[in-house]
């Protein structure tokens, strides 16, 4: 009689120790191929979050550990750019933390009225929410027309998101209520159709704006700007990479030109903090005046 | 200050929006010399603003602290995780994530007990209270399954007992005992050396 094999059982073997140390090797010999045959440099990323976000990729492709994800990522390039979306994409809203945005019309437009011409910068822009919430912010305040928007990202599928405008119409209750509170001045409705279960904006809102997709890791600063968003950008970098941002920002302002974080960002963990005054006591606007 | 491998780092703890009595309970029974680095995660609205630290820090004489990031982690201080953002636990600094929310929650517990358990080990310490949520669970058995301290409110004396029950049942490891207990439990555990705060 022939003997029953259960083929579910498992196989024996030691039980499953976790290896820190093993797991950062994993990890930084991921990154570096990443890194070297496809020219993406998340070596300098917070490790607790970039971990995070490995792991989650490891069980979307339904494999069992970080090594494997490495030998799927270098041989299938869908594979990195599934990565890539995991690693770039951030849940933000139009007109996140509406009191940031009253501060800035309160502040910070005053100043930019003595230009003839602004240069802003929104570096890191995800899918484009705060692009647009900037644009319909300026203009209301009747400055859209002498303002450029420069809209860069690492991720060439989230610029084309946001260059569409097109956000889930589930979501304009919320923003609406953000635009109300961040002191807008007309109907939020005005500035999208809704269509399906999208909500388009208008285009027009976009014709000052250029989307480029730009590296704060490696890349360089392309122009001088009199502001410089970078909100939730920042947190997902390690302080030696935060610093080499900072530089290319204090390289690309001009002199009392303002950079405005994200509301639990500070200067205070960086070398740049002495190049700066606070302008705000509640929001995260900066002043470059060194 | 002990020898290395004996005593512990931090401490997470987790509970949702009706957990403000017991958060403060816990901390007003923890000794001003309390040497862990403590941080809270309670779940509440986006919006909310910086009253929970005020809140707090009406009751320990802890220094209490609302996390930025890169905030480093410092033994004795009372951390409070932002609204809006997920909190994530580096060896002696934080990291804060607006990734989507986990289980509709942002600050997930989950994310920060994860972190917490994969930066520290066997020296984190993680305490689930009163909430009406399953969030917390999975953190908790990751460490308990590094080797750290876990600790779950009595679901019978929690003012929501969903959060610490399915905690109690998925750590079987987990020390389940009422408030008064637990914080005099906890004020007695060893604090390991301050090497680790570079």
């Amino acid at each position: 009689m022939a003997v029953s094999v259960n083929a579910e059982a498992p196989l024996p073997g030691p039980p499953y120790v976790y290896n820190p140390e093993l797991e950062r090797i994993e990890i930084e010999l991921l990154l570096e191929g990443v890194y070297r045959h496809y020219g993406f440099d998340f070596r300098s990323y917070a490790y607790a979050s970039i971990r995070r976000r490995l792991w989650k990729r490891v069980e979307g492709e339904g494999l069992r550990s970080l090594s494997e994800l490495q030998a799927r990522i270098l041989h299938d390039p869908d594979a990195m750019e599934r990565l890539l979306l995991d690693l770039s994409v951030n849940v933000t809203s139009m007109f996140r933390d509406p009191s940031f945005y009253r501060e800035f019309r309160e502040l910070v437009v005053p100043m930019l009225r003595t230009y003839p011409f602004v240069r802003i910068w929104h570096a890191g822009c995800s899918t484009g929410e705060e692009v647009f919430s900037m644009a319909i912010l300026l203009e209301e305040e009747g400055l859209y027309d002498r303002a450029r928007l420069y809209a860069t990202d690492i991720n060439d599928v989230v610029l084309l998101r946001a260059r569409q405008g097109i956000f889930p119409l589930d979501r304009m209750q919320e923003y609406t209520d953000n635009y109300i509170r961040a002191g807008g001045r007309r109907s939020f409705s005005e500035y999208y159709t809704a269509k399906y279960d999208g909500a388009l904006f208008s285009p027009s809102l976009v014709r000052n704006v250029v989307f480029s997709q730009h590296n704060l890791a490696t890349d360089r600063s392309f122009a001088e700007f009199h502001v410089i968003f970078c909100r939730n950008v920042l947190i997902y970098f390690d302080k030696t990479l935060q610093n080499r941002v900072h530089r290319l920002f204090y390289d690309s302002l001009v002199m009392f030109g303002v950079l405005a974080l994200g509301g639990k960002e500070s200067l205070k963990f960086s070398q740049y903090e002495p190049c700066y005054e606070k302008i705000s006591q509640a929001e995260k606007l900066y002043r470059k005046v060194l | 200050m002990r020898a290395n491998g004996v005593g512990y780092d931090v401490m997470v703890v987790g509970t949702s929006w009706g957990g403000l009595d017991a958060v403060r309970t816990l901390l007003s029974g923890l000794p001003g010399t309390f040497g862990m680095a403590v941080t809270v995660v309670q779940h509440r609205h986006k919006d909310s603003t910086h009253i929970l630290r005020s809140l707090l820090q009406e009751r320990t004489p802890m220094p209490v602290r609302e996390v930025e990031d890169k905030m480093p982690i410092e033994h004795g201080c009372v951390y409070v995780a932002p609204s809006d953002y997920h909190t994530l636990i580096e060896p002696g600094h934080f990291s804060l994530s607006t990734e989507a929310p986990v289980r509709y929650s942002r600050p997930s517990i989950d994310v920060t007990f994860l972190s917490a358990a994969d930066s520290y080990g066997h020296r984190a310490v993680g305490v689930v209270l009163t909430g009406a949520s399953v969030d917390g669970t999975e953190g908790l058995k990751r460490i308990s399954e590094r080797g750290g301290m876990v600790v779950v409110q009595d679901p019978a004396t929690a003012e929501s007992s969903l959060m610490p029950a399915a905690a109690a049942k998925a750590v079987p490891r987990a020390r389940v005992m009422p408030l008064e207990e637990m914080v005099r439990f906890l004020a007695m555990l060893p604090v390991a050396g301050a090497e680790r705060d570079a």
